[in-house]
């Protein structure tokens, strides 16, 4: 309820050192920008922030109080102290890094992250082996840039996990490959599954792409169906 | 239509005459924990009875007030006598007991009590029963409300919960229902009204504690157009205190919301309520369908120009959804999933407008301080906690039930006065607050007054009121799994600290009590119950960790047997325990008989014996067994044991 009460420039400090940010910009996008290292798993700039990874805390100070929060929505407000790697936070990122590497040991990404903060081996079992991190990137560019929403988060808990709706080959997809792009973990796959066109595969379904509406280059008789693993 | 306090009055009197008519009543409570008693078949009865004597005798439906280990409770109300209560009423009594009453007599069988006046604390007035010239059965059987598990408690929320009819606005009406609206209205600007409840010292009862004033003070400052929303998603294992008021007194859930809509400048509400919960909506639908009708709810109230109407919105079960910004997108139609914004509900909230969210339990006291004023309420209660909490007090106590005690009553008054202690003279373990991620609190702090900041100093929080009463036979690690396993499954998935730190705390729970476990796990669970406090997107995984952390702070010693002497001390873990069948065994085979999967043996007159790799360790035998012939060890003496 105190930030909104000013406009224009902020000035506050990152790790000591004095920045500059503005009204509805928020410290990940000012520290990107002033050059300061806070890993993201879930942020992209061409996305609203989702702040599910947890990897971007930073400690706010702002008159007497210090919290944790989540850089990536957090907005910046003037005279606020921010601190980008103090013990608390590095050992919450060290928390989640360890459980991602439970969860994603295969994930190059999460092994390296893992590694800059000292972390080779998760103390955790293994109870899933899945490079599917959650992060939502395919879920978001798929829905937020491309405006397909082909894909989607289904499930809760510990049984989420990313598919087409109802779990069936989505007509909404187009093939752009977008979500392969975006995944940080190369979970997603592309791969041809028929002739001439272009296919994404996700865990477990492959996806057909119809026909690009603007060139037609594409078999118009396409038929979508669920593909092999 | 009610434009006045003259038309408020006449709808009052017929509403009088319907909660004392002038012949014969018969109410039955029919709450969901009553119909799941069986109160739906007293009911028939009581009807068919009251079909061959005529005169007008009626029947009537209440709420639960509260005495859900004495359902179905059966209330009679002759003119001339006072209100007497049967209990455990089974279907073919009811025509004794009724014939009885209608000649002036009384059945004792089932008599539990009798209630000698009714506390209408919305108008500062008791509603005196007769007590003279009555048969000697009423005159010598205890006052309803001086039993030892009504005695400490004071219905304030409950005022009116199996009192009246709750599918009756009349009857709401006569207890003094929407006089606290009118007074509002009538005479008090809205920063008034928050300055009341600020002074008041009403604070969250859904578990935040938050105050209710203050919140209402920030959504009124905030610009745009403002929502009020009934958060009724409850969801916590063993607790139905909201449940219950909406069954019980849907009105006073609703007068509190149109007294906060007009606080703030609200036009438009919603209550979000478990579609799990279809009584409480239909009672609910009905009691909105009333309002409307007679003009309490709508355009122009009581002549005054404020307008105010009230939508429902039925929740899919998603115990997440109880978290207010979930519960928001929810409403608007997107997954029940927290939102990441730091900006608070009271600016953004539901279709980014500013909103107030206050829990079922928090809008019915409302009305009432409306009425009586700040004053009043703050002086029931501790000065930091006011007012009155409500417990659904269950597990291993004597007497479960539905308890609204002033706030700063102690534990052991609530277990013990109240809960009339342990069944079967066991002992006293822990006492689980605050639903899944409240914590357990141990025997030592028995005389800890129940109030919101003295229970999160225990580790605990108050929740929405949920108490578990826990014995010498539940083990602490399998609690915390349990608790744990709930929340894995509940958990929306979003962020990582909530989604994977329940799943591997889960993991490592479920190894402890396989005698799996090492030393080191405790510390490992700790450092990753403090991470998901510190890093969670929202409250439930903030607090998910709680039962893990709570019951390592005062149960160490019972995770440590588990792990070292691989033995579960309350004998429950079935990996690490085993029965035994020993020489006191009569050769009954009562055992052989109930046994699920025929793991025990035996001839008739021989000592039996239980086939140790076949047995799932249900512990059917030790409960049967009329000869104490039956050991539950508390570590696995059987050598093929997954745990040896």
């Amino acid at each position: 309820m105190s930030h909104a009460d000013w406009e224009g420039q902020a000035k506050f400090t990152i790790d000591g050192r004095e920045v500059v940010g503005y009204k509805g910009e928020t410290i990940l996008e000012v520290a990107r920008r002033e050059g300061f290292d806070i890993p993201t798993l879930c942020y992209h700039e061409a996305l609203e922030p989702y702040a599910a990874c947890r990897l971007c805390l930073v400690e706010v100070t702002t008159g007497r109080r210090t919290k944790l929060v989540t850089s990536c929505i957090y907005e910046v407000a003037p005279d606020i102290e921010v601190k980008t790697s103090t013990e608390r936070v590095i050992r919450n990122r060290k928390a989640v890094l360890e459980l991602l590497l439970a969860r994603a040991p295969d994930a190059s990404l999460i092994q390296k992250l893992a590694r800059e903060y000292g972390i080779e081996k998760s103390r955790y079992p293994l109870v899933l082996n899945d490079k599917c991190i959650l992060c939502g990137l395919c879920v978001r560019a798929c829905h937020e840039i491309i405006g397909a929403s082909a894909i989607g988060f289904i499930d809760r808990g510990t049984e989420r996990h990313v598919g087409p709706p109802i779990e069936r080959l989505s007509e909404r997809c187009i093939g752009c490959g977008t979500c392969v792009y975006i995944c940080p973990t190369a979970a997603i796959t592309l791969k041809d599954v028929s002739k001439p066109m272009p296919g994404v595969h996700k865990h477990p379904y492959d996806y057909e792409a119809p026909d690009c509406s603007i060139c037609g280059e594409m078999n118009l008789e396409s038929e979508s169906k669920v593909g092999e693993k | 239509m009610i434009k006045s306090l003259a038309d408020l009055e006449k709808v009052a009197s017929e509403g009088e005459r319907r909660i004392h008519p002038p012949h014969l009543k018969v109410m039955v409570g029919a709450a969901t924990c009553g119909i799941a008693s069986g109160a739906k078949d007293v009911i028939h009865a009581v009807e068919e009875t009251l079909k061959q004597f005529g005169n007008g005798a009626a029947s009537a439906r209440t709420g639960c007030i509260g005495m859900c280990y004495e359902e179905p409770l059966m209330d009679i109300l002759k003119p001339g006598w006072p209100r007497i209560t049967y209990s455990h009423v089974k279907p073919e009594q009811v025509a004794e007991i009724l014939s009885a009453v209608k000649e002036g007599k009384v059945v004792k069988e089932g008599l539990l009590g009798k209630i000698e006046e009714i506390e209408d604390y919305t108008r500062n007035t008791r509603y005196r029963y007769p007590l003279e010239n009555v048969p000697p059965e009423i005159a010598a059987v205890e006052n309803l409300f001086g039993l030892e598990f009504t005695a400490k408690q004071q219905h304030i929320a409950m005022r009116n919960c199996g009192i009246i009819d709750p599918e009756s606005i009349e009857e709401y009406i006569a207890r003094g229902g929407y006089r606290g609206l009118y007074r509002v209205l009538t005479e008090m600007k809205p920063d008034e009204v928050i300055d009341m409840v600020d002074a008041s010292g009403l604070r969250g009862r859904g578990g935040g504690g938050f105050g209710t004033g203050r919140k209402w003070r920030y959504c009124k400052a905030a610009e745009g157009y403002r929502y009020v929303i009934c958060n009724a998603d409850e969801g916590d294992p063993g607790a139905y205190m909201d449940r219950s008021l909406l069954e019980g007194d849907p009105h006073s859930i609703l007068e509190g919301m149109l007294i906060g809509a007009f606080a703030i400048g609200s036009q438009q509400g919603y209550v979000y309520v478990r579609a799990e919960y279809p009584l409480a909506v239909k009672r609910l639908e009905k009691a909105i369908d009333d309002a409307r009708v007679h003009g309490l709810l709508g355009s122009d109230i009581f002549g005054t120009g404020f307008n105010f109407d009230l939508r429902i919105v039925k929740g899919g079960g998603a115990f997440v959804c109880g978290e207010s910004t979930a519960l928001m997108a929810s409403i608007e139609g997107k997954p029940g999933e927290p939102r990441a914004k730091y900006v608070h509900t009271v600016e953004k909230g539901l279709w980014n407008q500013p909103t107030t969210l206050n829990n079922v339990e928090t809008w019915a006291n409302v009305p009432v301080i409306a009425v009586r004023g700040a004053e009043w309420f703050a002086s029931i209660g501790n000065p930091e906690s006011t007012g009155t909490k409500i417990f659904s007090l269950v597990g291993k106590v004597n007497r479960a039930g539905l308890v609204e005690v002033p706030m700063g009553i102690t534990l052991r008054e609530i277990i013990y006065d109240i809960g009339g202690g342990i069944p079967e003279g066991k002992k006293f373990k822990a006492v689980q607050t605050g639903g899944p991620s409240g914590g357990c609190i141990p025997a030592n702090l028995l005389d800890l007054e129940v109030d919101f900041d003295r229970l999160w100093e225990a580790g605990s929080m108050m929740g929405s009121g949920g108490m578990i009463v826990m014995d010498s036979e539940t083990c602490m690690v399998d609690v915390a799994k349990f608790f744990t396993e709930f929340l894995k499954d509940e958990s929306c998935g979003k962020c990582v600290p909530c989604r994977e730190g329940l799943s591997q705390t889960h993991e490592i729970l479920k190894r402890i009590t396989e005698g799996e476990g090492q030393e080191s796990d405790l510390d490992l669970l700790e450092e990753l119950g403090k991470a998901m406090q510190d890093s969670s997107l929202c409250a439930l995984g903030g607090s998910a960790p709680n039962p893990v952390l709570s019951t390592l702070r005062f149960f160490r010693d019972e995770y440590l047997e588990h792990i070292k002497n691989k033995r579960c001390p309350a004998g429950v873990c079935t990996a690490l325990i085993n029965f035994e069948i020993n020489e006191n065994c009569t050769g009954c085979t009562l055992c052989v008989r109930n046994c699920p999967v025929d793991a025990i043996t035996g001839e008739r007159k021989q000592v039996h014996v239980i086939d140790q790799d076949a047995c799932i360790k249900c512990g059917v035998c030790l409960d049967v067994c009329k000869f104490d012939a039956v050991t539950r060890n508390t570590r696995n003496t059987h050598s093929g044991g997954k745990s040896q």
